[in-house]
């Protein structure tokens, strides 16, 4: 006999649920942790490059980085100093709970302020993936073009910032920031949009310092004094 | 490879809802035009991957939720057009969603 019941649960209640131990792995050794997302080109490396380099005098840094296949980025932060795991996703486009999961079991967390997590090249679904982090940020890069978030809004919603890099191309395309910024501000109210560049600097100053005050709230909602200065 | 990860996702809610019923017929999905997922292709990992499970051969059946936003001036709810994200009725971009994020497993038919 046929019978139906009734469900309601988010298909990706599993992923959910890892990405909750997730957090509580990560607050429970006060990592400030945030995931870096954007399509191949856009400029994660880069931005993550320039983000170590302003901080690490004062922070203790860990990078996690998740790619189809071999270990070029997390290798490059590795020659910064800080210490790196690598994810190889074996063909999968986007990091999940799980993967996270078994990337922090490597780091030794005591040890670390702030985990940068530099998700799959892929403008389609990481977003739908949560990992337990605090921050969600996207890249865009001008020359993807204005229309992205029209295009995307799948991948532009659900984002706590949106950085727009190669800034100092700009006179090169026909690029319409406020129609770009208008998309991303409809899919996430009061968002923090940053235009910058990691090859003039530009911007570069408003970023570190916005991330700086965003790790110095959060321990403060841990009941922490001391910040990342 | 992304519907591939979702389909075992969602085998797995099903199953354990299944209780101990003989076979899971049908999954009725609500999936929101925000949440990127592409109803042919899980179908097609679906019918791949519940082969000798009890869920084998049973349908997919998709709810599309298009994406709806809520004016915050004058409150007019509509769907916006492919390239731009403002409100028809006051013209305003100060927005909020109100549907489309929709990505569950509503319920199974089950025998």
């Amino acid at each position: 006999m046929n019978r139906q019941v009734t469900v309601v649960e988010n298909i990706l209640s599993a992923n959910d649920q890892i990405a909750e131990r997730n957090r509580a792995t990560l607050d429970s050794n006060r990592v400030f942790s945030v995931n870096l997302m954007a399509s191949p080109g856009a400029g994660k490396t880069s931005v993550i490059t320039s983000t170590v380099a302003a901080l690490q005098q004062d922070t203790r840094i860990a990078g996690i980085d998740g790619d189809l296949a071999t270990s070029i980025d997390a290798d490059r932060m590795a020659a910064m100093g800080i210490p790196a795991v690598q994810i190889n996703t074996g063909g999968s486009c986007h990091l999940d709970a799980l993967m996270l999961n078994k990337a922090l079991e490597q780091l030794s967390l005591a040890d670390v302020d702030l985990l940068l997590v530099e998700n799959v090249g892929n403008l389609v679904c990481p977003s739908s993936f949560a990992l337990g982090v605090h921050l969600n940020i996207l890249i865009a890069s001008v020359p993807e073009g204005d229309d992205k978030p029209y295009k995307y809004p799948g991948m532009y919603q659900g984002v706590d910032a949106v950085l727009l890099n190669k800034i100092d191309v700009l006179h090169a395309f026909d690029f319409d920031m406020e129609y770009f910024e208008l998309g991303v501000q409809a899919l996430n109210p009061g968002l923090m949009f940053m235009p910058i560049s990691c090859t003039s600097n530009e911007g570069m100053d408003k970023w570190i310092g916005w991330l700086r005050q965003q790790a110095a709230d959060y321990l403060i909602s841990l009941g922490e004094t001391g910040a990342i200065r | 490879m992304h519907e591939l990860s979702i389909t075992k996702h969602l085998l797995e809610v099903a199953l354990r809802h299944a209780g101990d019923a003989e076979r899971v017929t049908q999954l009725n999905l609500v999936i929101g035009e925000l949440s990127g997922f592409v109803g042919e292709s899980v179908q097609f990992y679906w019918d791949i991957i519940t082969k000798d499970t009890k869920a084998s051969e049973s349908r997919l059946n998709i709810r599309r939720v298009p994406i709806e936003f809520r004016c915050q001036e004058c409150y007019h709810e509509f769907s916006p057009g492919s390239d731009e994200f403002v409100c028809p009725s006051c013209e305003s971009h100060i927005l909020e969603i109100v549907s489309g994020k929709e990505f569950s497993l509503e319920s199974i038919e089950v025998e």
